[in-house]
């Protein structure tokens, strides 16, 4: 900060003496910004460090059975993730399986469809979408989708199609459907941006080689340029996954906080980062926060490798429309 | 074949059509948002909203001016710290070692610790700051939000620095500058507008956070006494007071969610509009 | 023989292109497949083409010359309407395809029957025999499995490329040559049986030895179809072709048989450009 505003003095009056300082400040400089860069690298070590000891009374206690164990009883001091792991999950993929269909056909509106405009208008709108706090997502939830999964979508479900276990059962409101809706809302914004990056760096030729055999513009989409595009896609829909599993307030204000595993997507159920918000500053015991902080360890790995995953592919994107 | 063109045609048409729709669902989801906000939240807000401090539950009336001024406080840390490590971090990946092995290393961590749910931050944080002191502070608040801003705005304003033309740089050398003048002078104003545009949006985005503030800020409903102590943000007041079963509460939250939701916007509005201005000044 | 007048043209193409008459002897003239008349088009505000007419022969090679940026390939992309994708273009004019308008057909039939072969190569991310199936499969022209694998390899063996590829059809296109690729691409529209080929500088990203073999190509496919080969290569055009229009700033300078604009040229332009004294 200091360093521009002397250099405005030196503009002014350049007699070499600044110009003097400012060379020996290279090092220093060299220094100062790569502290800072070093940082980065050693809190996320700090983070993962800080994370294995603090939760080791509970690795020691249950070791990898607290992975399979789906029992969680503070007051008997039984503590395993099962139920919390397989919320996360089921919530995740329900989110996916609404917002992946539909953020890929709006990625493919606004990069092979829309004017230019208007595609330039709808995309700052799903950034806006993006920019919205979960907590907002949450409130939202809470006194919409809840409502409308109680008393609408959850009997309906129900009366239709009971006869699945997804959907048999009473409806409360709350529970993992609409835990994994507000889920699809929010990662709507990954998909549509990261798919229509992809979809856009399709080269020109690809789809003018399939329009040129006769095909309509589906089908030059559909076969040319999403088979193309179809590693950053796959990409977005990590990313999106990894946002997912990882978000805590929307989900953990309406799914119902309930470590049980049910087939049915009416019952409330329970999310690893849920559980970490509610118990956290209520934990009864050493092994009771031990297995919270644990718990966080499994999602950050979890998290940690479906976003490499992602990176890898949205890199591969990148670098094979640049070499064609 | 005439059936199998018309065939192809109304697929097309059919499937053009369902992209639209699928464009029209997501994209109106912000507009729902921003309605029920509105239509909640407006009624809701009032003088009083802004200077007082939140009741206990059962009395009607009372405001958020503790959480209002809560939420800069922690902004304002988190800023202090993550701003200038992220920029200086960005400035010794694009300028000094872009390509060396460390510096790769960092940009993959940063790019990893970006991916790190908040919750987890939230703990990290808890185990540095909190457990130390042994009690809840906006410190740590803070520092906890400082984490999640750093590698936002070591990724942008690497970015923008990079993508300052070579012959700037050249420039500048050529004139006798060192490496150090040549980026402080040249390179860093050349990038500042993406570079702003960048802080912005990151600070926008942790305005917003509140898993990482559960366990380490905590909540208040009094004004802080100081940064050792627990404080009160509007991510967590919202939270607090949607999950509670009290009418007036629920008044609250959404008074809270509008004005949040509002600042959050207009500050990705505002960046949008300067990185574009920035972009005709540069044409022209 | 080398510079029969032909009555028909004369009907289309402005005079001061008009193939020069000699010896006044019509011996078997080619039917008129293509006829492009008085075309002008734009980019938004910028006017490319300017009132261009010019008719191709059935079975006849016709290579389009010109420096870069002179409208050669503007001009093909609206014969299959493949400039109608391109935001703010805009075409006037007819172009008839036996006499019939191509705004008047199914833009999808008009384009299967007007195949297309572009400057870089531009397989799809699939398998070579995914590729060359591609336009048989959407368009409906093989029944059946064998139908299908027949076809392939019969559109393989036109383009040359069967020898080389007959024992990986199934690995991905882009494991082959940039020439490969190119034959492959012409494999793939040659696999849909258009009547006419457009080929926009399908050589320039090509070695020589892989440009020979395309050229080779083109006068094995003129039986099958009409050939309209956009080039800056002006040798190429030499070998090649038949007939030769001349392109200049979005003018369609000179049009005759291929001996005559390179022998002969009628006009000083393109008298200029092939003596190399620019483009």
């Amino acid at each position: 900060m200091s360093a521009p505003a002397s250099i405005g003095v030196t503009e002014r009056k350049p007699d070499g003496l600044f110009l003097q300082r400012l060379k020996g400040g290279d090092p220093i400089a060299h220094a100062i910004t790569w502290l800072a860069a070093a940082s980065v690298l050693l809190v996320t070590v700090w983070l993962v460090a800080q994370l294995w000891m603090q939760s080791t009374p509970a690795i020691h206690a249950f070791g990898f059975g607290f992975l399979w164990s789906s029992e969680w009883d503070p007051n008997a001091e039984k503590f395993g993730a099962l139920p919390f792991i397989y919320g996360t999950l089921v919530t995740s993929a329900l989110a996916l399986a609404i917002s992946v269909p539909l953020g890929v056909g709006a990625a493919i509106f606004l990069s092979e469809l829309a004017q230019p405009g208007l595609s330039a208008v709808l995309t700052f709108l799903v950034e806006l979408l993006a920019a919205v706090p979960s907590v907002i997502f949450g409130l939202l939830a809470i006194f919409t989708l809840v409502p409308l999964v109680r008393d609408v979508i959850g009997p309906a479900l129900d009366k239709t199609s009971g006869v699945f276990p997804f959907f048999a059962g009473p409806s409360y409101g709350v529970g993992v459907l609409t835990a994994g809706l507000i889920l699809a809302v929010m990662t709507f914004p990954f998909v549509i941006s990261i798919s229509r990056e992809a979809l856009l760096a399709v080269p020109r030729e690809q789809r003018e080689a399939a329009l040129a055999l006769g095909a309509t513009k589906w089908e030059a989409t559909w076969d040319a340029i999403i088979p193309f595009a179809r590693l950053g896609i796959l990409g977005s829909i990590f990313l999106s996954l990894a946002r997912a599993l990882g978000e805590t307030m929307a989900v953990t204000m309406v799914i119902g906080n309930d470590p049980k595993i049910t087939p049915s997507l009416l019952a409330p159920g329970y999310t690893i980062a849920s559980v970490i918000a509610n118990e956290f500053t209520e934990a009864t015991s050493n092994l009771h926060l031990a297995s919270l902080i644990l718990l966080g360890l499994v999602l950050f790995l979890i998290t940690i490798i479906i976003n490499a995953g992602a990176r890898l592919l949205i890199l591969a994107t990148t670098r094979q429309g640049s070499a064609t | 074949m005439n059936a199998r063109l018309l065939r192809r045609k109304v697929i097309n048409a059919v499937m053009l059509a369902l992209t639209g729709l699928c464009t029209a669902v997501t994209t109106s989801t912000l507009f729902v948002i921003l309605g029920y906000l509105v239509w909640n939240g407006a009624s809701a807000i009032d003088w009083d909203f802004f200077t007082k401090l939140p009741l206990s539950p059962g009395e009607t009336g009372g405001g958020m001016a503790n959480a209002i001024v809560g939420s800069f406080q922690i902004l304002l840390l988190a800023a202090a710290v993550g701003i200038p490590v992220g920029v200086a971090a960005g400035i010794y990946l694009a300028e000094f070692n872009p390509n060396s092995v460390f510096s790769f290393l960092v940009r993959y961590t940063a790019d990893l610790l970006n991916g790190v749910p908040s919750i987890v931050v939230g703990i990290f944080a808890w185990g540095v700051v909190v457990v130390p002191m042994k009690h809840f502070s906006a410190l740590s608040g803070g520092l906890a939000l400082a984490l999640m801003l750093i590698p936002i705005t070591v990724r942008t304003t690497e970015q923008f620095l990079k993508d300052v033309p070579v012959s700037m740089r050249e420039g500048a050398l050529a004139l006798g500058a060192s490496k150090w003048r040549a980026v402080a002078t040249v390179v860093v104003p050349a990038a500042r507008t993406g570079i702003l545009t960048g802080l912005i949006l990151g600070v926008a985005r942790i305005a917003g956070e509140t898993a990482p503030l559960l366990f380490t800020a905590l909540n208040n409903q009094f004004w802080a006494k100081g940064w050792s102590a627990p404080i009160a943000s509007l991510p967590v007041m919202i939270y607090t007071h949607a999950i509670s079963p009290y009418e007036d509460w629920h008044r609250q939250a959404w008074a809270a969610g509008l004005v949040l939701l509002a600042l959050v916007l207009l500050a990705n509005i505002a960046a949008r509009l300067i990185l574009s201005r920035g972009a005709n000044a540069q044409r022209s | 023989m080398s510079s029969t007048p032909e009555s028909r043209v004369k009907t289309a193409i402005p005079a001061q292109i008009l193939p020069q008459a000699s010896d006044g002897v019509q011996t078997d003239l080619p039917a008129v497949k293509l006829k492009a008349t008085g075309i002008n088009f734009f980019y938004g505000a910028f006017q490319a083409l300017f009132d261009v007419s010019i008719e191709f022969f059935e079975n006849r090679i016709t290579a389009l010359i010109g420096p870069s940026g002179c409208g050669k390939s503007t001009f093909i992309r609206n014969l299959n309407r493949i400039n109608e994708t391109i935001r703010g273009a805009r075409c006037e004019g007819e172009i008839l395809l036996d006499g019939e308008n191509i705004l008047g057909i199914d833009v999808t039939q008009l384009r299967r029957r007007v195949g297309m072969v572009f400057q870089r190569p531009n397989p799809f991310p699939k398998s070579i025999f995914d590729n060359v199936a591609y336009g048989v499969k959407i368009n409906g022209l093989a029944r059946g499995k064998r139908a299908l694998e027949e076809t392939v390899e019969k559109s393989l063996r036109r383009a040359a490329l069967w020898d080389e590829v007959k024992d990986q059809l199934h690995k991905s296109a882009y494991a082959l040559s940039g020439g490969q690729q190119q034959r492959l691409c012409i494999a793939r529209a040659l696999a849909v049986d258009p009547q006419v080929l457009l080929l926009d500088e399908p050589c320039s990203a090509l070695d020589p030895i892989a440009t020979g073999k395309i050229e080779d190509l083109l006068f094995t496919l003129k039986d099958q179809c009409t050939i309209v080969i956009v080039t800056h290569n002006m040798q190429q055009a030499g070998r090649v072709s038949d007939y030769t229009g001349f392109f200049l700033l979005g003018r369609l300078i000179e049009f005759n048989k291929t001996g005559v604009i390179f022998r002969t040229p009628a006009q000083k332009e393109t008298e200029d450009y092939i003596t190399g004294r620019f483009g």
